[in-house]
């Protein structure tokens, strides 16, 4: 076989594996991982900044909260049918990816993840000074009428897996796509070696702000399919917590993996489950699974893999 | 028309604090020759070249390319416009293949990598490679492999820092006969120790000490420039 067909076998049967675990699954694993879905195409644009191009962001909490809010408040403030509210919510994670960019990117390395995390910061405390719209650490819920799009209702459990599975799925193709164009191929170059790529005629600038607001886009679609999956828009999605998330997903999973987001974020999401079904102290069972990734699989589980056995995993 | 100079580059200074890199050299290229940059270590050489690739940013002086006025251009940009620039130090993608590496040159300027990826490795002879990650070549190779991603530029001015640093007797004669192939299409500015090298190739070479041209000419007349002798050549 060869590797193109590879690669799409294993990713339509993945794909397919989703789609009949909605038949057979329990129902707690059933919600469960439709929230996985959702996060795990968060962790995929996240995965196209860092480990596709090499940019180490704090901030991704910002562009998550842009697109839940975005939706959010357009539905609660404005009044708006979910539907527009919805592109809203992912163009608004993807402007303001590109916003940041613009500024942030005039910075690398170290002080790159620094002014990242202070424009995060500066978003979440943004949304608490105007409590009075965004109901701050509280947050609020949309109401389910006001979350169906032309009969299309989001409130049940199989819709919301079903929904959850299509976002994820054209995340995944589209992801899966622009690793294997051009641009893909550049952003990986940008990554391996900056000086070289310019002096091969790529400005290196431009190849990381398109990365990162398309890393917006993604962190905004998970927002805004968020809140009008699970209905609940709050300030607690904008911390630092949801900007290392992310970032834990894809390394536990395998940067530069199209599946290790997904990967990472189905064991992250049952290991805290678990442990914390265990033990108070889950946290700690999380830190210490961390540190034995790092020690002997710094890759992350698709990455250790692609090393050893399957060099054409893209 | 065609121009009569491919480059030209005057009153070119770049200072590092107090250091007089490049010092006020006017220089000119016809297109088609191979001219050779030569100096002591320290003369400024990779600086100067640096100011016309666009790495390094020129505090005063104009460089012209092709008629059109360069100076400000930032250096991906003179890439497309036909600069390519090798590294003195080896600057591959070491943990992508060799087919990988050139692919992106070829990427740059939108031309067909099936058909010319193999072409441009098998130029300099890596064409049984393709697949191998770069870094696992040795530095002489990987110095062909750099050659290689500037030629799939299709530069008209390509820039050689030191290319045959590295390699074995062998491989400098092959280079040789790859470089003086280039010719006319493409114009060659070679940074090079080796005066083998360097005498073989050249139709003109110039000479820099302290930042500034001490002499310039054909082979001939620098290998008799009682100056030259006195600073480079004289060992």
């Amino acid at each position: 076989m060869s590797d193109t067909g590879r690669i799409l076998s294993l990713h339509l049967a993945v794909l397919a594996a989703l789609l009949g675990l909605h038949f057979v699954a329990p129902p707690y694993h059933h919600a469960n991982l439709a929230r996985v879905m959702v996060l795990a195409v968060y962790a995929m644009g996240y995965n196209i900044a860092f480990g596709y191009t090499g940019l180490l962001s704090l901030g991704h909490a910002l562009f998550f909260a842009a697109g839940l809010y975005g939706t959010g408040l357009t539905i609660q403030l404005a009044g708006w049918p979910a539907g527009p509210a919805l592109i809203t919510g992912l163009l608004a994670g993807a402007a303001v990816a590109g916003g940041l960019g613009l500024l942030a990117l005039r910075t690398a390395g170290v002080s790159f993840m620094i002014v990242t995390l202070m424009f995060a910061q500066a978003g979440y405390l943004t949304i608490l000074y105007f409590t009075g719209y965004t109901r701050g650490e509280e947050g609020f819920v949309l109401p389910a009428a006001a979350r169906s799009i032309g009969g299309l209702d989001p409130t049940g459990e199989a819709a919301r897996y079903l929904l959850a599975l299509a976002l994820f799925a054209v995340a995944l193709a589209v992801n899966l796509g622009l690793v294997r164009s051009g641009l893909g191929r550049v952003m990986v170059a940008i990554r391996e070696n900056e000086e070289r790529s310019r002096m091969l005629g790529y400005d290196p600038f431009r190849v990381k702000l398109a990365a990162l607001a398309i890393s917006g886009l993604y962190a905004g679609a998970a927002g805004a399919a968020w809140g009008w999956l699970f209905g609940y828009v709050g300030a607690g999605f904008a911390t630092i917590q949801y900007s290392i998330l992310p970032l834990l997903y894809v390394l536990l999973g395998g940067a530069g993996t199209v599946l290790g987001p997904f990967l990472g974020a189905l064991a992250m999401f049952y290991l805290i489950d678990i442990a914390s079904g265990l033990t108070d102290a889950y946290l700690m069972v999380v830190g210490v699974a961390l540190v034995v990734l790092v020690l002997f699989a710094p890759k992350g589980i698709l990455g250790s893999l692609r090393e050893r056995w399957l060099r054409w995993l893209p | 028309m065609a121009a009569v100079t491919l480059l030209d580059a005057r009153g070119l200074v770049r200072h590092f604090d107090g250091l007089k890199a490049v010092d006020g050299v006017d220089f000119d290229l016809a297109p088609g020759e191979v001219h050779a940059l030569i100096g002591p270590n320290g003369a400024g050489k990779t600086t100067f070249v640096g100011l016309l690739s666009g790495r390094v940013a020129a505090q005063a002086g104009t460089i012209r390319f092709a008629g059109e006025d360069i100076t400000r251009l930032p250096a991906h940009r003179r890439v497309r416009r036909g600069i390519a620039y090798t590294f003195q130090i080896t600057s591959v993608y070491a943990r992508l293949s060799l087919a990988e590496n050139v692919g992106l040159a070829v990427q740059s300027r939108g031309g067909d990598r099936r058909r010319e990826v193999p072409e441009a490795l098998a130029r300099v002879g890596l064409e049984g490679e393709a697949g191998t990650l770069a870094g696992r070549l040795s530095y002489g190779h990987q110095r062909l492999l750099e050659v290689a991603m500037g030629l799939a530029l299709h530069p008209r001015l390509l820039i050689l820092d030191e290319p045959t640093q590295g390699l074995a007797e062998g491989e400098i004669a092959a280079f040789k006969e790859l470089v003086a192939g280039l010719a006319p299409a493409t114009t060659v500015l070679l940074i090079e120790h080796n005066m083998d090298v360097v005498m073989d190739l050249a139709q003109r070479i110039t000479v820099l000490n302290f930042g500034k041209v001490l002499a310039r000419g054909s082979p001939q007349e620098i290998r008799a420039d009682r100056a030259v002798q006195a600073a480079y050549l004289g060992d």
